[in-house]
């Protein structure tokens, strides 16, 4: 609890960013606009981890999160003024690289000598891939089954998902800035917690609590209002929504909130559909520090954009940790063209079938030809019904997926001569060819904590 | 007993794990969680989804927050970029499963119709043309 002005005060960990990619000023507007102590920040989708790799597969120094190195340095200062912390999981692959960059950042930014970062490193299992699966562990698909060495020549990646004790340590050394690589999303900010309440590993209900509130910051503005159903067209001032407070108590409880006079909402509807988002067995929330309970817990109304959790349980977590293994699934790309009134429907489905007769005369092979028509039933497949007798318009969209470069290319330069040569009213060709990616495959997998946990290190040093 | 659609009694949020769908659905008012715990199982979500969801769909219950959560295997079409899908993260499957039509009493038919729609009355605010182009 931290101890100031007039007595106790709740811990407020600020989350900042739901992927990489998310609102660039919101880590700006939530050091500015108010009170925090912490700021926290998600760089690591799957397909994130992806590119990451691929670029320092290109150049050794890179595979973390540039953007992160350019808002340290904008908000470095003012986050030392403030007494503010920062957590990222902005090193991606490379965690050690963006620490050096964040140390140059620092200078840059006027700073020197004066920040501690913390780096927290061995998520990484690809230098250990074989060494696991030469030891018995096969790294079986969580999904399928399937033992890795199905995939192993094509496996571009693996990372295991660590929790947040080793981020809490960097904390307790002193570190301002904390840098790791791939950690569970709600563990950077349940170790805030961990390091200013100093809850115990087997204090499984507060643990528990952490991961909750941690769960409601991992997706930024989704628990303010943003991407919120209930009620949407009320939600007011999008353009500058607050991002989620977590203002955390040491007994577990704690409120959300967001700063006071920016947009968005914290509403009992808004925090719900965010405890719900992405999860499986909502008794069983596996994390490497805890097994949460999300149904014991109970929201209740605190005030204007404020939503109280109570109530979470947990249980000792599992022997095991989730890993994240990338390999690549061939390439694809998705061509799209627009057809107009009268009948747009039924020209988009005939040049689709103009499309697919082409490919197999070229004699064009694909794992998966996927045809679908914008603005009727790209999304709700089936439950769209038929299309509306007179649609004003629909896009066509035909994606292709292949082991094979060479065939995806040709599928690529396929798509516009439909404009002279098939159907008539089509337009909408102006953004060029296709582009043909390489298709990044997840190979989700269980790993035994003890082959994780002796590599695992944290690392102070000044900038 | 009187037909509504889902919309009209719930708010949902959908994502993906993988090849896999979650969606959460919560009911808007705290008294109606028992008509959908009630009324939409596992098997009726599955009938609605057809073949867009090819494994077997589980139904978890968070009765504290008035939600329920289902479980939709093998939805996306493998998932991630392997999925060829324009809804690959399952982010819409929320109100896909929202158009379900729903039987229940007529008090609560009157007291929810319309709901979980723009109000034809905003309908002008809320989408005008003039003001998205601009």
């Amino acid at each position: 609890m931290r101890v100031g002005g007039g007595g106790a005060r709740p811990v407020r960990v600020a989350g900042a960013g739901g992927f990489w990619g998310d609102d660039l000023e919101a880590p700006v507007r939530q050091v500015e606009e108010g009170p925090i102590d912490y700021l926290v920040m998600d760089y690591l989708a799957e397909v994130t981890m992806s590119i990451l790799h691929k670029q320092r597969a290109r150049n050794p120094e890179a595979g973390y999160a540039r953007d992160f190195v350019s808002l340290m340095e904008r908000i470095l200062p003012a986050c030392l003024e403030r007494g503010i912390r920062v957590v990222a999981n902005a090193g991606g692959v490379n965690p050690g690289g963006c620490a050096d960059e964040v140390a140059r950042a620092a200078r840059r930014a006027g700073v020197r000598g004066r920040v501690r970062l913390g780096v927290v490193t061995g998520d990484d299992l690809m230098p250990r891939l074989d060494e696991l699966l030469a030891g018995g562990h096969e790294l079986r698909n969580m999904e399928t089954g399937e033992p890795l060495a199905s995939i192993r020549d094509r496996v571009t990646g693996a990372n295991v998902y660590l929790g947040a004790f080793p981020i809490a340590e960097a904390l307790g050394r002193g570190a301002d800035v904390v840098v790791t690589g791939r950690c569970v999303d709600a563990a950077l900010t349940l170790a805030p917690l961990l390091h200013e309440f100093g809850w115990a590993a087997d204090d499984h209900d507060r643990l528990a609590a952490g991961v909750v509130a941690g769960h409601v910051n991992e997706c930024g503005a989704q628990a303010t209002g943003g991407n919120c159903l209930a009620e949407w067209w009320t939600i007011p001032d999008l353009d500058r929504v607050g991002f989620p407070i977590i203002e955390a108590e040491p007994t577990g409880e704690f409120v959300v909130t967001k700063h006071e006079g920016s947009g968005g909402r914290v509403s009992p509807a808004t925090v719900t559909e965010q405890i719900v988002y992405e999860i499986g067995d909502p008794a069983a929330y596996a994390t490497p520090d805890v097994v949460a309970d999300f149904t014991t817990v109970r929201l209740s109304g605190a005030g204007k954009d404020r939503v109280r959790v109570t109530g979470a349980r947990g249980r000792p977590p599992t022997g095991r940790l989730k890993a994240s293994i990338v390999y690549s699934g061939g390439w694809r790309a998705v061509g799209t063209l627009v057809y107009a009134w009268p009948d747009a429907a039924a020209k988009a489905r005939a040049a689709a079938r103009v499309l697919r007769a082409r490919l197999d005369r070229l004699g064009l092979h694909f794992d998966e030809v996927r045809t679908d028509l914008v603005g009727w039933d790209s999304t709700h497949g089936g439950l769209a019904g038929p299309p509306p007798p007179d649609l004003p318009e629909v896009q066509l969209r035909v994606a292709v997926r292949g082991s094979e470069r060479a065939p995806v290319e040709r599928f690529s330069r396929e798509v516009a001569p439909l404009v002279l040569t098939g159907p008539p009213s089509v337009t909408g060709f102006g953004e060029g060819r296709p582009r043909v990616r390489e298709v990044a495959a997840f190979w989700p997998a269980l790993v035994p904590r003890e082959a994780v946990e002796p590599f695992v290190r944290v690392e102070t040093r000044e900038a | 007993m009187a037909a509504v659609k889902l919309v009209e009694l719930a708010h949902a949020r959908s994502g993906d794990k993988g090849d896999v769908v979650n969606i959460g659905v919560i009911a808007c008012e705290p008294e109606h969680y028992p008509v959908l715990a009630e009324a939409l199982t596992a098997g009726r979500v599955q009938d609605h989804f057809g073949d867009m969801v090819k494994g077997k769909v589980t139904r978890y219950e968070l009765p504290n927050l008035h939600a329920l959560n289902f479980v939709l295997p093998r939805a996306l079409g493998g998932g991630g970029t392997v999925s060829l899908m324009m809804d690959a993260q399952g982010k819409v499957f929320s109100t896909a499963l929202l158009r379900m039509d729903m039987e229940v009493s007529d008090e609560i038919a009157m007291h929810v119709r319309g709901r979980g729609r723009v109000p034809p009355h905003l309908d002008h605010d809320v989408i005008n043309p003039d003001e998205a182009n601009r």
